[in-house]
């Protein structure tokens, strides 16, 4: 059965890999292949960014749940008819199967129909005027605008709308829809940073951390684990939707201390009445300490790894040590106990490479691996990303930094078990992936930082032709019109 | 830091072979009642090294956990009982990890085990 989806305008790319995740959280199965996902229609002149799809679901409970659980959808429909015009919108209505319509037209049923405009708001008068035009709808039942058993929509699209100097993202297009579910947002307003009790300096945003628990596939009674936890902020999200947590941070002050006994890591999760994580522990990601014969213990991995944009990674062992300037120092035996090991700059495709092995050997198969990446934006495509014969990527969302970075959330699924031939051919992924990458580490090592390079001035702000002007005058001061445009990933 | 835990975790200081089971020596315990999921303890059951838990639950005073266990007893809500006490609501707030091999200590305090390895451990 095909359902529009009508989306919220906002993160463009987690919408679609969002309602897959929930479709397969709540029931609906892949097939023979792993990540096949779903069904997706678009109307021909629809730009991609454009917020209506049709989606192919099984049944209508699946879709409600999918729609009530989703945060980046506005509503999830059954159309009974869709048309440019006024009389074509009525012709579709007409003609949509009488035994769809009959039992949600009845006599003993209340309803209410809502107006929306997709790029224009619409006046009272005018909101009115619509309401009128679908009395050709032979609606039996009450009208009752509060708690009503069903809802229509007639949805406009108000295709001349410019913006930005952009073409339109949808032509102009009507629907008129029963109402299957709507997205509850409250949730992120619940877990919105700005009122959490203790914040790290990057304690993810609430809602990309709900988001990543939809794509990690989070569910009562299933363990999840973050290796970079923090302040437990993607954790929080994971508890949200009754997950058992676990967590491990190189970083002993905030995993045990936090700012005092009302203010840490375990704080967080009683401050919203979550249970708190099964186990926080001190670990080095690069040194794991997990008994060797553990194995499919996770239902999912959820993190945000350092990269050295806005922290650095670290681990263990000193840098000279590493490098082999200078032999172990060695501890004397009377300062061993308070002794703080040194530790060393942990890069992107060391810090790749043992996420992936660890994630390998403790993911369930089926199990999750949730993680973002750094990416040049014209490198924001699968063949860049990398690769592990143990794991089938299942969707991959492009989030724009700055006109020439983004983070990318990654989701791949365990499809295959940990072998040891796994590990040699992994290695041998992560070895190319490493000599791909070597352009990206040179361009950072002149930069001093990954942070510097991301969000340092760069000639590639402005358009070739206007680098001569912005050199001269400076970026801020050239007219809006001049000034590069864009509003998404296919802009 | 719970029993569960205990039982993932093992000594990894280079060169080390048999760095598990970790020895338990406490200086605080608490017991915190948690709500009991059958569901999770019969997911976690098979991923326990048990000879090691039986011993871990020993050595917090936990006595009423037997030394063979059989997928079966899983369906007994009395044995559940027991398995969820002992793995998740005895916590170990302050003590330490013993290496069995080399004997290095990885403290825990407020209930957090310091596995970071020194820079000659590495």
């Amino acid at each position: 059965m095909w359902y529009l989806c009508y989306f919220l305008h906002r993160l463009l790319d987690y919408r679609l890999p969002e309602i897959e995740a929930l479709a397969k959280l709540h029931g609906y199965s892949d097939g023979d292949k792993v990540g096949q996902g779903l069904q997706w229609k678009q109307a021909p002149d629809h730009h991609p960014d454009s917020p209506f799809y049709y989606v192919n679901l099984p049944n209508e409970g699946i879709a409600r749940k999918v729609a009530t659980q989703s945060l980046l959808l506005k509503g999830m429909y059954e159309v009974w008819g869709e048309g440019c015009t006024h009389e074509e919108l009525k012709e579709a209505v007409e003609h949509y199967p009488e035994e769809y319509k009959a039992p949600y037209l009845a006599e003993d049923t209340t309803f209410k129909i809502v107006i929306d405009c997709f790029g224009k708001i619409l006046t009272f008068n005018e909101q009115s005027a619509r309401i009128e035009s679908v009395s050709y709808v032979p609606f039996k039942g009450q009208v009752q605008l509060k708690k009503p058993q069903y809802k229509f929509w007639l949805i406009d699209i108000d295709g001349k709308a410019q913006q930005n100097g952009l073409p339109p993202l949808a032509a102009k297009r009507m629907y008129f829809a029963r109402e299957i579910g709507c997205s509850d947002r409250s949730v992120v307003a619940k877990y919105e940073l700005s009122r959490r009790k203790y914040l790290g300096p990057t304690a993810m945003d609430a809602e990309i951390a709900l988001l990543m628990a939809h794509q990690a596939l989070v569910k009562p009674g299933k363990l999840v684990y973050d290796p970079f936890v923090g302040t437990g902020s993607i954790l929080v999200a994971a508890a949200h939707y009754g997950a058992f947590t676990m967590g491990a941070d190189i970083d002993i002050r905030v995993v045990r201390d936090g700012k005092g006994p009302n203010c840490n890591v375990w704080s967080n999760f009683k401050q919203y009445n979550l249970g708190e994580p099964l186990g926080l522990i001190r670990a080095d990601n690069n040194s794991p300490p997990w008994r060797s014969d553990v194995c499919e213990i996770f239902d999912a991995i959820i993190c945000d790894p350092p990269y050295g944009v806005r922290a650095g990674g670290r681990k263990s062992g000193g840098r000279k040590m590493l490098n082999g300037k200078r032999d172990a120092y060695v501890i004397p035996e009377e300062m061993r106990k308070d002794h703080i090991p040194s530790t060393a700059p942990y890069t992107l495709v060391e810090c790749v490479h043992d996420l992936f092995d660890m994630a390998a050997r403790l993911l369930v198969m089926g199990g999750r691996l949730v993680y973002f990446f750094p990416a040049a934006r014209e490198d924001c495509s699968e063949s860049h990303f990398p690769k592990h014969p143990c794991f089938t990527l299942i969707a991959n969302s492009e989030q724009i930094l700055s006109t020439r970075w983004s983070r990318c959330l990654i989701t791949m699924e365990k499809s295959a078990k940990y072998t040891e031939e796994m590990a040699m051919e992994a290695h041998q992924k992560h070895l190319d992936f490493k000599d791909n990458h070597t352009q990206l580490l040179e361009e950072t090592r002149e930069k001093g930082s990954l942070h510097s390079l991301v969000f340092g001035p760069t000639e590639a702000l402005v358009g070739e032709s206007q680098n001569l002007l912005a050199a001269s005058v400076g970026i801020n001061q050239l007219p809006p019109e001049v000034r590069a445009k864009y509003r998404g990933k296919y802009v | 830091m719970r029993l569960l835990t205990h039982n993932m975790l093992a000594c990894n200081i280079k060169g080390v072979t048999k760095g598990f089971p970790l020895g338990i020596e406490h200086t605080r315990l608490e017991t915190k009642e948690s709500e009991l999921n059958a569901d999770f303890l019969r997911h976690i059951f098979p991923k326990l090294d048990w000879k090691a838990f039986h011993e871990a639950a020993q050595s917090v005073g936990v006595n009423n956990i037997p030394d063979q266990v059989e997928p079966v007893m899983l369906d007994d809500d009395e044995f559940l009982r027991k398995f969820h006490h002992a793995l998740l609501e005895v916590h170990l707030e302050e003590g330490a990890l013993i290496c069995p091999e080399t004997g290095r200590r990885f403290p825990v305090t407020k209930g957090v085990p310091n596995m970071l390895l020194n820079e000659d451990e590495v």
